[in-house]
This record gives C-alpha cells, sequence and structure tokens, in this order.
C-alpha cells in the first residue's frame, strides 16, 4: 500500500467535508474490495475516508418499501427477519456474497459503489427497482449503474441507503466464479405484480444489465420455461479462462430459469 | 501517525499505526501474535481469520485504525486459564490439522460459525461455511469432522 | 500394539503449538536490527536488459542497499544448479543454462528477478523498487513447451532447440515390434496440466551474516535444510559449510515446492553481508509465490498402448515433451525422466515398454517436483490407456486390469523398477466393495430421472517411493545419495531426543518417530522428543520428498535404536552381573533370564551415564548412537482409486458424489495420520483433474492465473469426505515394512477423476482441468449429436 491519511468521521456531513476539501480521496465503507486494491498498490489515493465511524446500518420495512441503510453488513442482511420475510431472495443474495469473513465486513453501500462487474447487489437493486438515496439526492436504480466500476454517484457524494421496493415473487440465482467465487453469471428475477417483471443480470457482462426478452416473456407466463429459449447475446458479454461469451450467455438462461423456480418456491 | 487502542484477548493494547497499517501487521508485527497468519494477498485464504466483536473477519483486509474501541479476539486467545477451546481441543482429536499454517484462521471460523449457526452443524453446512479458507494439506475431510465435533462440545 | 506404539492412532504431540497459535514459522522469527528486501521482478517473459539503474533507489528514504546480478557476479556469488545429471541418447549430457539469483543479460520469466532492495522497512524497500529504472529489449516468448524446438526463439542463447535433453529408457525396436504385431492400438494425446503447489505458507527467508565469526545464519522454508547448505556453500560459495547454519523450523507445507534452492534465500544471505551484517528477510506475498516458486507436471504426451486379442497388454510406447520453465530447477532434471518412465508398467505386466522424454526450455517459471513428482504423470498415462482401451475391447475396466495385474513378486519390470511385494487384485476388489459398486447401476439411473450424468472411474495406481538406493540413483546421474540419517541420545534419566535428517511440514513427524521409539523402548510418548530441521542441532541429512521419511528416514531410527539396545543390553547385563545372552528386553524392562533380577530402561541409562557398574574399557558409557540407513530398493505403495461423479450437464458443473480409496502402504505407523495424507492427496489430485491449471498468454508470456483470483484451489466444498480403506503387504526392503503414503492421493486421483468423467459423459477424453465451461461444452456437444 502506499501511504495516505486516514480519517474516521463521526458524521456523514463530515465524511462529505473531507471529500471535497481532500485531493483525491477514496471513501471506504467495509474495505472489502478496496483494501485488496490498496494491497496491490493499484490505486494511490491521497486519503481514505472510513465510513465505519458512522454506525450507519439498519433495516426497516414501511409499506411497500425495504430501507437498508448503506453501511449494513451483508451478514446482517442474510440474517434479518425483517429481509427474509418482505424479500427473501434479497437475504439469499447476501447471505452468498464472498465468504463469511467478508459478509462481517462488507456493505451495501460499498458494493454498489464500487459497482463491480462481478458483484451480486447491482442485479438486486436494478431487479427491485430500488432508489439510490445519497447524500445528495434520490437515483432510480436504472440509472445508478452506468459502466464497469462506474455509478452516477458525483465526486463528493455518498451513498447512505437503498430502498427496495418489495416484489410480489422473486429469486436470485448465480454461478460462481470457480476461483475467485465472484458471481460469473447472476440473475435475479423479480415480479412487482401487474405485469412488471423485471430480470436484472450480473457477472456476465462489463456492467448490470436487465434481459427485457425474458422481462417480456414471464410477464405473459411467470413460468420457468417461458424463458426456455430467450438467448442473450454473446457479443456484449465477458470472456475470460473461466467462461467464455457464450457459455456465459447460456448460463444466463439456466440461471434465469432456475431464478424463476426459486421464485416460485418462495 | 493515527494511535489506536482496542482490546486484543482481553487485554487493553494501543499503538501509533500508520494509516494504511492493516490489523494483522499490528497483531504480529507490534503485539508479537504470531499465530494469526497470511496466506495470500486478495483476501481469500481466511489464514488470518481473527474476531472483531465476536465476528470472524480477515485481519489483512481490516485496517489496524479502523478498529479503535474494537474487541478483537485471535488464536491465542481461546484458551481460557490454561485449558484449550473445545475447537482447538476437537482440531487435535480428530487431526484436523498437517502443517498448521491454515489452522489458526480455520479455528476462529469454525468458532464464528458455531456462534451464528448453532451447535449442530451438518456436513453441508460447515463445507459452506469454510468458502472463505483454504486449506492445502488436510483435503478439508479431517476439518470438517473437528468442527462438527467441536461445535457439539462448545 | 501399546496405545500408543507401531499402529496406534495416537493424536499428534506437535499440534498442542500450532492449535494454540505458537507454531514458529519463518516469518514469526524477528532478530535484533533486521532489515526488510524486496525483490524487483521481470515484468517480461523473455528480454535483453540493456540497462538498469539504481541511482534514485539508492537515495530513497530507508534505502541499504539495491543490488543487481552485476553486483552477485562481482562478488563471486555463483548460480543456482541442477543436481541431477541426465544424459541424452546420443550420449551427451543435459545442457542446462546458467540460473544467476539476480538476471544478468537477461531476463526469462515474468518473475524472474532482476534486483533486490534492502531497507528498513518494506514500505521503504518497495516503494524503492519502483524508483529502479531498467531498460529492456524484449524478445519473443517461448511459451508453449510443444512448440519450444521449432521456435527460433532460444530462452538460453546457444542451447540449440530449447532442449535440454533428449532421454529415452527402454527397448524401442522391442516395443515397436509389440506395436506391429498387436491385434488393438489405443492411442492417446495427454497434456498434464501445470500446476503451482500453493503451500499456503508462503516462502520465506531471513539471511543473517555474523562479520566478527564470519558465519552465516539462514532461517528459510526448507523441506532439507542440509541439502539447502550444501548447495549453498559447495555450489553457490556463500560460505563453507561449517561457516554456515541453515534452519528450517515450522514449515507450513511443501508438497515439492519447498525442496529446492531458491534465489531469495542466497540473496538474503549475501545482502546482509554486504550491509555489514544486519539481517535481511523476505517473506513471499502470494502472487510471487505463484510466479516464482518452482511449478510442476507440464507434460505433453502422445501415449499408446498395444493389446493382444486375449486383452492382454503386450506393449506400451510413449513420447513426452516436459516443460522445465526457464532454468533447470534443483531437482527438475529427474522428474520427468527416472521418477516418470520408470513407473509406465503401472500394476500390470507389460513385456515392452518404451519412453521418450524431450525436456525443453520455455519463458515460464521453472518446473520441478510436486507432490508425486513425476509418477502422477505416469499414472494419469497408464490409467486413462487402460481404461479406454477396455472401453474400446468392450471388456470390464475392471477385469481388462485384473487380466494384466502383475501378481507373481518380485517382479521386474522393462523400465527399471522391480516391484518387491503387492497384491493388486486385494485393493481392487476391497475398493470395489467399499464403493458397492453393485449399487452404482441404480444410482446412476436416478441421477438420469434428475438430469443428470453419473460415471465411474478407477485408478489403479502404483508408485516408487521412499527414494532411494544411492548407489542405484548414483548411477542414474543422481548428484547425491538419498540414504537417511538419525541420532537417538538417551538422557541420563531416560528421556529420549531423536534428531533425524528428515523434516517435517506438515506429515507428523513428532508423532510418529516418537511412537516407534516408544514401542522399542518402552518409553512413554511424551519422554521422546524429535528434532530437526537445524544443521547446527542434526547430523547430515538428505530431508523429506518422496514419501520418505518413513521408509527411509524411520528405518534409520531404527537401526540407532537397534544399537542403543545392544548397547543397553550390554550395561544392564553388567549392572545385573548376568551374561548378556541371559538378558531379555521387553516393555522397557531389562530381565535376567529365569530370575526375578530386572531394571527399567531408565535405571539402565542411568547406569550408562554414571558408569560406576562396568569397566570402560570394555564399553564406553552413555547412550546416544546414530545410524545412516541407505535403503536396498525403492518402495511401491499402490492401491486403488474409485471415483463415482455426477454431472449437471446443463451447466457443466461436476459433483464428486463418492470416493474410495483403498491404499497398501504396508506397515501403517498411525492411521490416523496416514489417512490424512491420503485426504489431502486426493484434494491435490481433484485440483489437478477439475479446478487447478496454470496458464501463461500464449503471445506475451504472461501468468493469468497469478492469484487465487484466477487459479482455483479446491475449497471444503469442492470436494466430499473420502471412504478409505486399506490393505498390507509388507515392504521387505526396509526394518518396519513401510512403504510410504504421502504423495498416493495425488498420484491416484486424476485418473480416477478424468475416468469417472469420460464415462459419465460418454466421451473418449477430455483435457484436465475439466472446469464447468469445458464439461459444459462436451456435454452440449453430445446432446446435439444426439
Amino acid at each position: 500500500m502506499y501511504e495516505f491519511t486516514y480519517h474516521r468521521p463521526a458524521s456523514i456531513a463530515d465524511a462529505v467535508r473531507l471529500l471535497e476539501k481532500s485531493e483525491s480521496a477514496k471513501v471506504m465503507s467495509g474495505g472489502q474490495t478496496l483494501i485488496p486494491t490498496l494491497k496491490q498498490r493499484l490505486a494511490q489515493p491521497t486519503d481514505i475516508i472510513d465510513l465505519s465511524g458512522l454506525k450507519n446500518s439498519g433495516i426497516a420495512v414501511s409499506g411497500n418499501t425495504l430501507a437498508i441503510k448503506a453501511g449494513t453488513c451483508h451478514a446482517d442482511v442474510a440474517s434479518s427477519p425483517e429481509v427474509a420475510k418482505a424479500i427473501p431472495a434479497l437475504a439469499a443474495l447476501a447471505g452468498w456474497i464472498g465468504d463469511p469473513q467478508v459478509r462481517h465486513k462488507g456493505t451495501l453501500g460499498g458494493s454498489i459503489a464500487n459497482n463491480d462487474p462481478a458483484a451480486d447487489y447491482p442485479a438486486a437493486v436494478v431487479a427491485l427497482d430500488a432508489k439510490v438515496v445519497t447524500t445528495s439526492r434520490s437515483i432510480e436504480a436504472d440509472r445508478f449503474f452506468t459502466g464497469m466500476f462506474d455509478t452516477a454517484l458525483g465526486p463528493n457524494e455518498i451513498v447512505t441507503a437503498v430502498e427496495f421496493a418489495v416484489p410480489r415473487r422473486a429469486g436470485y440465482q448465480k454461478f460462481r466464479n470457480p476461483a475467485s467465487r465472484y458471481a460469473m453469471v447472476g440473475v435475479f428475477v423479480a415480479d412487482h405484480g401487474g405485469g412488471n417483471i423485471r430480470v436484472a443480470v450480473t457477472g456476465a457482462g462489463p456492467c448490470v444489465f436487465r434481459q427485457r426478452a425474458m422481462e417480456a416473456a414471464l410477464a405473459q407466463s411467470f413460468a420457468p420455461d417461458a424463458v426456455k429459449g430467450i438467448a442473450t447475446d454473446p457479443g456484449t458479454l465477458n470472456s475470460d479462462i473461466h467462461a467464455s461469451a457464450d457459455y456465459r450467455a447460456h448460463l444466463i438462461g439456466v440461471m434465469a430459469r432456475r431464478a424463476v423456480q426459486a421464485a416460485l418456491a418462495g | 501517525m493515527p494511535a489506536v487502542a482496542m482490546t486484543v484477548n482481553g487485554s487493553k493494547v494501543s499503538g501509533d499505526v500508520e494509516g494504511r497499517t492493516l490489523l494483522v501487521d499490528f497483531l504480529r508485527n507490534q503485539l508479537n501474535l504470531t499465530g494469526t497468519h497470511v496466506g495470500c494477498d486478495t483476501s481469500q485464504c481466511g489464514a488470518c481469520t481473527v474476531l472483531i466483536d465476536g465476528r470472524a473477519v480477515k485481519s489483512c483486509t481490516v485496517l489496524a485504525a479502523s478498529c479503535g474501541g474494537a474487541e478483537v479476539t485471535t488464536i491465542e486467545g481461546l484458551a481460557r486459564n490454561g485449558k484449550l477451546h473445545p475447537m482447538q481441543e476437537a482440531f487435535r482429536e480428530h487431526h484436523g490439522l498437517q502443517c498448521g499454517f491454515c489452522t489458526p484462521g480455520m479455528i476462529m471460523t469454525a468458532v464464528d460459525m458455531v456462534n451464528r449457526k448453532g451447535k449442530s452443524l451438518s456436513e453441508e453446512t460447515v463445507r459452506h461455511e469454510l468458502e472463505g479458507n483454504i486449506c492445502r494439506c488436510t483435503g478439508y475431510h479431517n476439518i470438517v469432522k473437528s468442527i462438527q465435533a467441536g461445535a457439539s462440545r462448545m | 500394539m501399546t496405545e500408543t506404539g507401531i499402529g496406534a492412532r495416537v493424536a499428534r504431540k506437535e499440534d498442542q503449538r500450532f492449535i494454540m497459535g505458537k507454531g514458529r514459522y519463518v516469518d514469526d522469527i524477528h532478530l535484533p536490527r533486521e532489515t526488510y528486501a524486496y525483490f524487483l521482478r521481470s515484468p517480461h517473459a523473455h528480454a535483453k536488459i540493456d540497462a538498469i539503474d539504481t541511482g534514485a533507489a539508492r537515495e530513497a528514504p530507508g534505502v541499504l542497499a539495491v543490488l543487481t546480478g552485476e553486483d552477485a557476479a562481482a562478488d563471486k556469488i555463483g548460480g543456482l544448479i541442477c543436481g541431477w545429471m541426465i544424459h541424452s541418447m546420443d550420449g551427451s549430457p543435459m545442457k542446462a543454462g546458467p540460473h544467476p539469483v539476480l538476471a544478468q543479460g537477461k531476463v526469462r520469466y515474468v518473475g524472474d528477478h532482476v534486483a533486490v532492495v534492502v531497507a528498513e522497512t518494506l514500505a521503504q524497500a518497495k516503494s524503492a523498487a519502483e524508483l529502479i529504472d531498467v531498460s529492456y529489449t524484449e524478445l519473443d516468448p517461448v511459451v508453449d513447451p510443444a512448440d519450444a524446438p521449432k521456435n527460433q526463439s532460444l530462452v538460453h542463447d546457444g542451447i540449440e532447440r530449447n532442449t535440454a535433453f533428449e532421454w529415452s529408457l527402454g527397448n524401442k525396436d522391442a516395443t515397436d515390434a509389440e506395436f506391429v504385431k498387436a491385434a488393438h492400438v489405443t492411442k492417446l494425446e495427454i497434456r498434464n496440466n501445470r500446476l503451482i503447489p500453493n503451500a499456503i505458507e508462503p516462502r520465506a527467508a531471513i539471511g543473517s551474516y555474523d562479520p566478527a565469526e564470519e558465519h552465516f545464519t539462514l532461517y528459510t522454508t526448507s523441506q532439507n535444510p542440509h541439502v539447502a547448505r550444501l548447495v549453498i556453500s559447495a555450489f553457490v560459495g556463500i560460505a563453507p559449510e561449517h561457516k554456515l547454519r541453515v534452519i528450517a523450523p515450522d514449515v507450513g507445507g511443501g508438497f515439492g515446492s519447498k525442496i529446492f534452492i531458491y534465489a531469495e534465500e542466497v540473496v538474503c544471505l549475501w545482502a546482509s553481508k554486504r550491509i555489514g551484517g544486519r539481517p535481511v528477510r523476505w517473506t513471499a506475498e502470494r502472487s510471487e509465490s505463484f510466479l516464482a516458486d518452482a511449478h510442476g507436471r507440464d507434460h505433453v504426451t502422445t501415449a499408446e498402448l498395444a493389446c493382444d486379442r486375449n486383452g492382454k497388454i503386450v506393449a506400451l510406447r510413449a513420447h513426452t515433451i516436459a516443460n522445465m520453465g526457464a532454468y533447470l530447477s534443483t531437482f527438475a532434471s529427474s522428474v520427468p525422466t527416472y521418477l516418470y518412465a520408470t513407473l509406465l508398467s503401472g500394476q500390470y505386466n507389460i513385456p515392452q515398454i518404451f519412453c521418450e522424454v524431450d525436456a525443453v526450455y520455455t519463458n515460464t517459471a521453472p518446473v520441478d517436483a510436486y507432490r508425486g513428482a513425476g509418477r502422477p504423470e505416469a499414472t494419469y498415462v497408464v490409467e486413462r490407456l487402460v481404461e479406454t482401451a477396455a472401453r474400446e475391447l468392450k471388456l470390464d475396466p475392471a477385469e481388462f486390469r485384473r487380466r494384466n495385474f502383475v501378481t507373481q513378486f518380485p517382479h521386474q519390470t522393462p523400465v527399471i523398477m522391480a516391484y518387491d511385494a503387492g497384491d493388486y487384485h486385494a485393493s481392487l476388489n476391497r475398493a470395489l466393495e467399499l464403493a458397492d459398486f453393485n449399487g452404482f447401476a441404480a444410482r446412476k439411473a436416478e441421477s438420469g430421472r434428475k438430469g443428470k450424468l453419473r460415471g465411474i472411474g478407477y485408478s489403479t495406481y502404483i508408485e516408487a517411493c521412499g527414494i532411494a538406493p544411492s548407489a542405484a540413483v548414483g548411477s542414474l546421474g543422481c548428484g547425491v545419495g538419498l540414504w537417511e540419517s538419525a541420532e537417538v541420545r538417551v538422557n541420563p534419566v531416560g528421556t529420549v531426543e531423536v534428531l533425524t535428517g528428515s523434516h517435517s511440514h506438515g506429515q507428523g513427524h513428532e508423532t510418529t518417530f516418537a511412537q516407534l521409539v516408544s514401542d522399542r523402548l518402552g518409553v512413554p510418548l511424551d519422554q521422546v522428543s524429535i528434532v530437526h530441521g537445524d544443521t547446527d542441532k542434526v547430523q547430515f541429512g538428505m530431508g523429506t520428498y518422496g514419501s520418505r521419511s518413513g521408509a527411509v528416514g524411520m528405518s534409520a531410527i531404527a537401526k540407532a535404536l537397534d544399537k542403543i539396545e545392544a548397547k543397553a543390553r550390554k550395561v544392564a547385563a553388567h549392572v545385573m552381573e548376568a551374561a548378556e545372552g541371559d538378558i531379555e528386553f521387553r516393555n522397557g524392562s531389562f530381565t535376567v533370564k529365569g530370575t526375578d533380577r530386572k531394571m527399567g530402561f531408565g535405571e539402565v541409562a542411568l547406569a550408562a551415564y554414571v558408569a560406576h557398574k562396568f569397566p570402560t574399557s570394555e564399553i564406553e558409557p552413555g547412550l546416544k548412537e546414530g545410524a545412516f540407513h541407505d535403503p536396498t530398493n525403492f518402495t511401491f505403495p499402490a492401491g486403488c482409486h474409485i471415483c463415482e461423479l455426477e454431472v449437471d450437464p446443463e451447466t457443466g458443473v461436476v459433483t464428486i458424489a463418492k470416493w474410495t480409496a483403498v491404499d497398501d502402504f504396508g506397515t501403517l505407523i498411525n492411521p490416523l495420520i496416514v489417512e490424512g495424507q491420503v485426504h489431502g492427496g486426493i484434494a491435490q489430485g481433484v485440483g489437478q483433474a477439475l479446478t487447478e491449471g496454470a496458464i501463461y498468454d500464449e503471445e506475451s508470456g504472461q501468468l493469468i492465473t497469478g492469484s487465487y483470483m484466477d487459479y482455483c484451489m479446491p475449497r471444503a466444498s469442492d470436494l466430499p469426505s473420502f471412504t478409505l480403506g486399506f490393505v498390507e503387504t509388507r515392504c521387505p526392503s526396509n526394518p518396519l515394512g513401510m512403504k510410504g503414503c504421502g504423495e498416493a492421493g495425488a498420484i491416484a486421483a486424476p485418473a480416477a477423476v478424468m475416468n469417472a468423467l469420460t464415462d459419465a459423459l460418454g466421451v473418449r477424453d477430455l483435457p484436465m482441468p475439466a472446469t464447468p465451461q469445458v464439461v459444459w461444452e462436451v456435454a452440449a456437444a453430445r446432446q446435439a449429436a444426439e
């Protein structure tokens, strides 16, 4: 790691102030992606602004909205009775991120702000039509993830919470990269009622995306076989030593079908 | 250099650390608690697992400075009054270790696993929960047995 | 059998410190005034070094020294060596390219050592290394071993066709003649995938020079500290042996990768002297381990099996291109030759065998012994050929094996080895029983109902362990003898210290060796301590690899114990005033036959040391004996592993449903520990078959699988629990009847997995590692064809 100045602000306002006045600061939430990056000397921030002192964690359901504060770690989402009741697929997704140690540190806010193409949460945020609440505004999921490791966040903007729409039913299935255990293909399917279906795919492409042909098919019939034969263009997908674009495209179909099955199984 | 104060294995400790000092380096180099090991640089092997406020974390992926006020438990802090923790005993009894390098992380992960999942652990649960710990010697067979046995005695 | 003697399932003595976090590994050791080394490594696979400017780095904060290959040459620091001479078929000696500890003029793989920075802190050393300005002229890298002989680019100037040697074993003409008249020939093209050992403790070294005594100390992660001292003294020339102490304390796994002498350990010693004697420490980051630990396997083989019309094997021939990497590592040349081709007879009676091996250089990390070393490659060739031949001949694979098993011992194969004992039918039959083979068809049908494909595969393997008779390996080119040493020191109160030349890095010697002593002398286990890993404490020894510590190391201890007992009898006879022939020794007591006169072992030990009761002109005082044991033959562990697995054809995911292993290791000292060795070996073998493979980019020579993000280590959820059984035929060539157990799993497993997988998919062959993508492609192609 290169040297940096470490800050652990006690309030979100202090965090924003630090961000505004530092040269090239990085915000650290759980640090589970940022610290490995720093260790490899792949980033050289002047300042690290550690949000762990904010204690910005907590989960609340109100009406049709499940709100999770950005500093809530994956383990707390996975084991939350409120999440399990409102959106069991989200609890399952959180319980499947990384490994138990990572889930104790990694946070929802950190995950989506980083927008790793192989992260799980972006699929949930998009499929669950969530609103990303920041220090200055609220951003719709479809406009939040703008590209690989890129989001709509401004330079001095910090995610404070995510508000998920509670669906009628939902399911998430992922195929893990055998080595890293990140999502090689992850598909989140959510049925919001009234033919409003959202299918979000992570891991397969450079950024989370919606599979609209599957959404249309599932709106007609919310059944596993409805997505059969709906192909994803491999030209838009990642290819590496673990999975070719063709294989990823194929897995999107398999994971989507299994996600629908999971959603139906409740 | 920021000063940091925390509780490690029940004792209050403090020290000056650089912002970039990892918890594992603070434990190993400043506190001389060398039972916590470093086996990789991508936060995957789990040899560095310790408990922070009762929860398993990878101490190679935590800044020491961010642990101010935390309670940290390392492998050296498991035995009480000269008596081994049941999970330590189980690893010995069931030959759950060979070279011993991944062992502290395995044991700390196992303790955390029981804290969360209870004393009756299926083989499937144990194997799933070991996602963040790599062992090259044992093929995991006896680690799984050790954890199941240790859990039942905790 | 006593509760702690030979054959007892004793929990390990060494575990106490490990489970308490009190193990003492190299990186746990701190010396006063220590400094940190950081190695600048080559970013290129193949390049000429035009210039190195270290000026800015030298001026950086905290920097004590920046050293390059030129400095090493000026200080006459020798290069690393390969200790096994292989001669090519034309009689010429192998061509070993120079292997400097820091690159001189050229870099030959990504990760090659270019310079070292020594600084007050590691962060300072790293930052200074970024200031070293190296001008390179990139050269075309040689990456594909099969292409290396034809590649115009030369890894080592003057070594034509990038070939270190072209070697053969067996009778070519007689073998070819069998193929001409054979009723059936099975042919496979096999790539034995390249592996990265990945002991979880990364390599580490601390070099410390004492200017007053002109004495060096090296703490290092070594499987064989005496061999390290010998090489660093005699060949690298750091210091004569009596001026160099090598300590290998607790070592966190080796699997072969810590046998070898590496540049980093030499440089830490040399640098310590250069900076006036402050200790210099280095611990590999895992990414450095990936780049610069010796890798394993990496064979490209064409293999053929010839059978007659009765399903009897008549001949086998193989041509192998073995990738040596950029330099010949310490024992690299022995692996694809005498540790490989000599095992191509498997468990079978094969009248003619011929094997040709071309060892080639590439711009990749050096390749050397990794768990099994040559024998997994041989087993894979034989067992894939046998399985495929059986299917082609429409014979049950078990029956085909039975038809060809060696049943008479000793059995001389056409490839040097003389098998001494075994019962291959017994291990196969027992394995089939434990695997519930009779229920397989029903399980397969059940899988089919769930849309899954189920397969079963055998691997009836043999290995040559207990390496090795010194004269034999000497005649084959080995630069050292492969005996082992032991010294047994009985203290005046009867406690015992055993100094062994073997080294334990997970194998549990502190327990098994103590069990032998306890068994023989009747001394409680906790009164025996095993001392190893320090050249200042222990007499010269050869170390631990090739499953040799039981068969060779313990045999040396047994011989020393014989001498202890003989001397103790003499002492007891004098003290009890009896004829030596009347002394009986049992359960730790010396008695005079036919009387009630009796002395405990401790009393005799005390008598030996006070020396009041016997004439010291006839018997020397004290009770301490040493022995060197040189085996008379290799040992031949063998057995049968059966893998049953299920494939999800939709995703390509393979789940191992059941693993059965029945091994014959001869005498088992501690079954608990032996089982652990088998488990670990199987996991590494399954890793080779399904998940692990080092991949270099064909164009650039960059290591793509350079971390756990891309190199897939088996996790707990990738493996099942294993069902083990044993058959026991004693090894006749050592006093304890032991054969060795450390490598069996890794040797047997890959073929068992791939035989099962090809069975499940109904295909002839597929490459390792059979990752989900590979399996899915095959399954999809099969489905499309149907």
